[in-house]
């Protein structure tokens, strides 16, 4: 075992220039660059994609390796949006406030502006006083710590309270979609702190950046994605790569099995989904500047169901599935809702796929599970010549082990 | 008298001879209402507040049958009283500038004149109230029930100390004893309220001290409405005190005790933040205010001595000190005094109230209990078709809750084809059945019969199937919320008293709920399908080797629990709103009410549906105004109840538990 992680996993060295070129691509072609070839908002929906990968990439861990089929991730990725957006929003607004009050004939107190800044950000909920959670709002470090603390400590306590008791396959995922549920209902309310189902808004102004114009704001911004993007990739193949990996890869064809050769499979797990939660956050805390807005609508439940989706359709188990499938499903969503897909006339009937797009969406699902349980990363084994065995009966899939369906029934 | 000798003179001048006799008949002719009003002609004419009371009086207590309509028509501005003999009429505009008499007495036409031969009698606002008295006995002892009924009721709206005497000498003559109790209630009421007799009152209060209706708590709230006083030294004799307050308390913080004593000019007032920054800003000189340069006055320590400086100058108001503030304070005393002024009465009151809020607490306890069953019911009416596809095969079916939206389009779809709703109904629960089964028995064949082995597999794809689903159903009736209307029959609410009331439509799910639950019991024991099933699901191979068809039980138990899911859709329709989204809402807290309750397990889903319906009304009991957070909490109960207890309240043992 002397190779180095790039020798055992070529395809971690491809993924990488990959994402290099990508993203010099982009920046070439960009407004800010000058060419102009790529509009400001597509290098948003490009960054945001990006994204999106890093948190298909930690659902890949968990459940593409570890066999945790958890509908809760994205609520770790709405919590680190949460966390950078209060910094944000309580720093943007601070600025203007300062600035409107540098007319007035007496200078404002410390506590004039905290309060005017309370008033404005809270007003839309009838309340003007800042809530306990916003104590560090002033502070783009603490923020950034919480960033990683908030999804973390809650997906450590979540982890811990249900590994603990041994709640396994379904039954987790539907205590995790629970969880995401009981968070979301949460947040909806008016005195969470959080304004309610407003939510917080005007992200995409940075602080300080005021004079940058946003063309190259979002240029930076997709390069930081892209860094987290790339930094996620090496760290999950790193994960995956040794014992480690392998004992993760046992916990989700028998756990049973690895508990009894002696491994702490609830340390495991509690890890895998720690972490998880952890760089969800971070892809959150990317994501929502680039959005401009985020409320509680964003982490219901049916998000983290999507997330799933896109792990699924890009083929879990591998982790560049993972990312092809949430780039191929979200970009194409945006595609087809975007309205910019001429709708197809059928003489009696007009398929507008505006409307008919999460028709298709779910039943490519459907398909895609029955039909190609690797995904669209099962295309490569075609190309690198690794076929699958000519075995009889179906592929039983992560949760019976590599086991096909008549050996499993012997 | 004056204007009756106008009129007679008026008469004289402008009319022939002959018609004069004619019109002024004599005395005897007169009907005897009209001879009343004839004696009180002038101050009737008059109409003034001071001097009408002996007219209305001598009308209302005439006691004959028209008199309530002579008053009604005064008190309308429908009296005219004709020039020519002062005689009063109803008169009715019939034309512009022409009116019909008609005779009081005889209720007969008397003919059609001019106005400017008619003299219209317009009561003010003091004397139609004084009407509107008079009125009352009459309304109260009305032939009509009805309208003794609505007099009840505008009395209780608005009630005055005049209505006490005509409702008391009403109860008496009453015959329908409903009425009677009710006017026996309100007599009470008002006593309470207006009696001038002390002792009248409190043993009014002691009779309804254990009557839990709105009314009597709000009769009895009003009359401990209290006012927040302040006086200089001691509370005074003649005061009514609630309770005396020390500021600083935790009812009176010493910043409201001081404005209180500001607002009521016995102390100087505090300056707030905003009045010094203006008188700041307002004595700026030269880049500093007080001797305190502009620019160093972000903080309140330099504002304060900015501020203190100027009203040395004289500039503005002094600030009150601290000890300024505490000495005022200690001082004063701080009470709340009760509007009433009998402290008699006052107890009296409280003692009832406090025996009444115990009455209320324990019907609230049993209304929220209804609740808990209510809303129970529902859940186990969405997790029931769970229950079998979950419970008992063990398939996740994330579509489940689009089963239920598809019962539920199913009944509006009826409901447009079949006007009549109890109809509409009966048609819509068998076909509900009939569709969400074949779907059910679709979705089996098509897609969960190749998962069987991989459970997160088949969550996924059902997810699929779901939001599909979901979409057509938007695509075709919709995004707004279309209405299943209930019949007429389950309109309205089983009222038992003020407090405890449950709608009938409630009532009919907590049926529905029982019945499903038999008929679950009723195939899984007693039917071949039943026996079969729990065969399948315990041993499919064994199962197989006994003759039995797998595939054909699978079908038709996944086709069962979706054809329930369909029926409780119906149901859930008919309270809720159907959209597309109608099945997402229920179905996380239909998988917890399954989880909860213990898989496979019916009697679990019964009591797992029991424990999050009575827990979230108990949650949203405790913080009313939000229901997100009853959910919330709930959800989060749910997660640590897991803990203990992973495989439900009702778990099953041993082979059957699978693993």
């Amino acid at each position: 075992m002397t190779r180095s992680l790039f020798a055992r996993n070529p395809s971690v060295l491809i993924f990488l220039s990959c994402l290099a070129l990508f993203t010099l691509g982009v920046t070439a072609l960009s407004e800010a660059m000058g060419t102009g070839m790529v509009s400001t908002s597509f290098v948003k929906t490009l960054g945001k994609t990006l994204c999106l990968c890093l948190i298909a990439l930690a659902m890949d861990l968990v459940w593409g390796y570890t066999g945790i089929l958890s509908l809760g991730h994205f609520a770790f990725f709405g919590l680190g949006g949460y966390m950078i957006g209060m910094w944000l929003m309580y720093e943007r607004t601070r600025d203007i406030i300062v600035s409107s009050m540098a007319n007035n004939e007496i200078p404002p107190t410390q506590q004039e502006v905290i309060d005017a800044i309370g008033n404005q950000i809270f007003g839309v909920v009838g309340s003007s006083d800042f809530p306990l959670i916003w104590a560090f709002s002033h502070s783009l470090t603490l923020q950034l710590i919480l960033v990683v603390a908030v999804p973390g400590l809650l997906a450590l306590i979540f982890g811990w309270l249900a590994f603990r008791s041994r709640v396994t396959g379904v039954y987790l995922s539907i205590l995790t979609q629970a969880m995401t549920l009981a968070l979301a209902l949460y947040l909806f309310q008016n005195d969470s702190g959080l304004r309610g189902n407003n939510g917080l808004s005007g992200l995409q102004n940075v602080p300080g950046l005021d004079d940058v114009p946003q063309a190259t704001v979002s240029l930076w911004f997709l390069w930081a994605s892209a860094l987290a993007l790339g930094l996620g990739y090496l760290f999950a193949a790193w994960v995956v790569s040794g014992k480690f990996g392998s004992v993760l890869r046992g916990i989700r064809d028998d756990e049973a099995r690895v508990r009894f050769l002696g491994y702490s499979v609830e340390g495991y797990k509690l890890f895998i989904f720690t972490v998880t939660a952890i760089i969800a956050g971070i892809a959150g805390a990317l994501y929502y500047p680039q959005a401009g807005i985020i409320n509680p609508a964003e982490i219901a439940p049916i998000a983290s169901i999507y997330l799933a989706v896109w792990v699924a359709i890009g083929g879990r188990g591998r982790l560049y599935g993972a990312v092809i499938g949430a780039a191929f499903v979200s970009l194409v969503s945006t595609w087809f809702t975007g309205g910019q897909v001429p709708s197809v006339p059928l003489g009696f009937y007009t398929v507008d796929w505006v409307d008919w797009w999460q028709v298709v969406l779910g039943l490519s699902f459907v398909l895609v599970t029955l039909f190609a349980p690797k995904g669209i990363g099962g295309l490569f084994d075609y190309f690198t010549g690794r076929t699958p065995p000519d075995r009889h009966g179906q592929d039983l899939g992560p949760g019976a082990g590599s086991l096909q369906e008549q050996e499993a029934d012997t | 008298m004056r204007a009756l000798l106008a009129a007679i003179a008026a008469v004289f001048l402008f009319s022939p001879p002959a018609q004069s006799q004619e019109a002024a008949p004599a005395a005897s002719e007169l009907g005897a209402i009209q001879t009343i009003l004839q004696e009180h002609g002038d101050i009737i004419a008059k109409g003034s507040r001071k001097t009408i009371a002996p007219a209305i009086e001598a009308i209302a207590a005439s006691g004959l049958t028209q008199a309530q309509t002579v008053l009604q028509t005064w008190q309308s501005k429908d009296m005219w009283r004709r020039k020519s003999d002062g005689l009063f009429f109803s008169g009715e505009e019939i034309a512009k500038k022409t009116y019909r008499l008609t005779d009081f007495d005889t209720g007969e036409a008397i003919g059609e004149l001019d106005k400017g031969d008619l003299k219209q009698l317009k009561p003010n606002s003091g004397v139609r109230a004084l009407i509107g008295v008079a009125l009352v006995q009459f309304q109260l002892s009305d032939p009509d029930a009805t309208r003794r009924l609505e007099a009840l009721t505008a009395i209780q709206r608005d009630p005055e100390i005049s209505h006490l005497a005509p409702l008391r000498a009403s109860i008496p003559g009453e015959s329908n004893p409903t009425i009677k109790a009710r006017k026996e209630q309100l007599e009470t009421l008002l006593t309470i309220s207006f009696d001038t007799d002390e002792a009248a009152r409190i043993a009014a209060i002691t009779r309804i001290s254990g009557d839990i209706s709105l009314d009597t708590r709000a009769t009895l709230n009003t009359l401990l409405d209290t006012t927040r006083k302040v006086t200089a030294g001691a509370i005074p004799d003649g005061e009514n005190v609630a309770r005396s307050l020390i500021p600083g308390s935790d009812t009176l913080s010493v910043d409201d005790a001081y404005s209180l004593l500001a607002t009521k000019g016995l102390a100087p007032p505090r300056i707030p933040d905003n009045e010094i920054r203006t008188a700041l800003a307002a004595n700026i000189d030269g880049g500093s205010v007080g001797g305190v340069p502009v620019a160093s006055l972000t903080s309140t320590e330099a504002r304060e001595r900015a501020y203190a400086s100027l009203v040395d100058n004289g500039l503005a108001a002094p600030q009150p000190t601290q000890s300024e503030i505490t000495a005022a304070l200690t001082v004063h005393s701080f009470f709340d005094a009760y509007l009433e002024p009998s402290s008699a009465v006052t107890d009296a009151a409280e003692t009832a109230l406090s025996a009444i809020e115990t009455r209320v607490a324990l019907n609230q306890t049993l209304d929220l209990a209804l609740d808990g069953i209510s809303l129970a019911s529902i859940f186990f009416l969405a997790a029931i078709g769970l229950a079998i596809t979950f419970g008992v095969m063990g398939v996740i079916n994330m579509a489940h809750g689009e089963f239920i939206m598809m019962g539920a389009y199913t009944g509006y779809v009826v409901q447009q084809l079949v006007p009549n709703y109890t109809v509409s109904i009966l048609i819509a629960l068998p076909l509900a059945f009939a569709v969400t089964f074949a779907a059910g028995v679709a979705m089996e064949r098509l897609v969960i019969r190749h998962l069987y082995n991989r459970p997160l597999e088949t969550l996924l794809a059902t997810f699929g199937i779901s939001i599909a689903l979901q979409q057509i159903a938007k695509n075709i009736f919709g995004t707004q919320a279309r209405p299943l209307t209930a019949p007429a029959w389950l309109d309205g609410a089983w009222v038992l008293n003020d407090v405890v009331s449950i709608s009938y439509i409630r009532i009919a799910i907590f049926v529905l709920a029982l019945i499903f639950l038999s008929v679950f019991l009723f195939i899984m024991k007693r039917t071949r399908l039943g026996l079969e099933t729990r065969a399948v699901t315990q041993n499919p191979r064994m199962a197989a080797s006994m003759g039995i068809n797998p595939d054909k039980v699978n079908m038709l138990t996944f086709g069962l629990g979706s054809g329930i899911a369909g029926i409780a859709g119906v149901a859930i329709g008919l309270f809720a709103k159907v959209t597309s989204e109608l099945g997402s809402d229920y179905i996380v807290q239909s998988f917890m009410t399954v989880v909860v309750g213990g898989v496979g397990n019916i009697w679990g889903t019964l009591a797992g549906a029991a424990m999050i319906g009575f827990l979230q009304k108990g949650i949203e009991w405790m913080n009313p105004s939000n229901t997100l957070a009853a959910q919330t909490y709930m959800i989060i109960f749910i997660i640590i109840f897991i803990q203990f207890r992973p495989r439900g309240i009702i778990a099953l043992k041993g082979r059957a538990a699978g693993d």
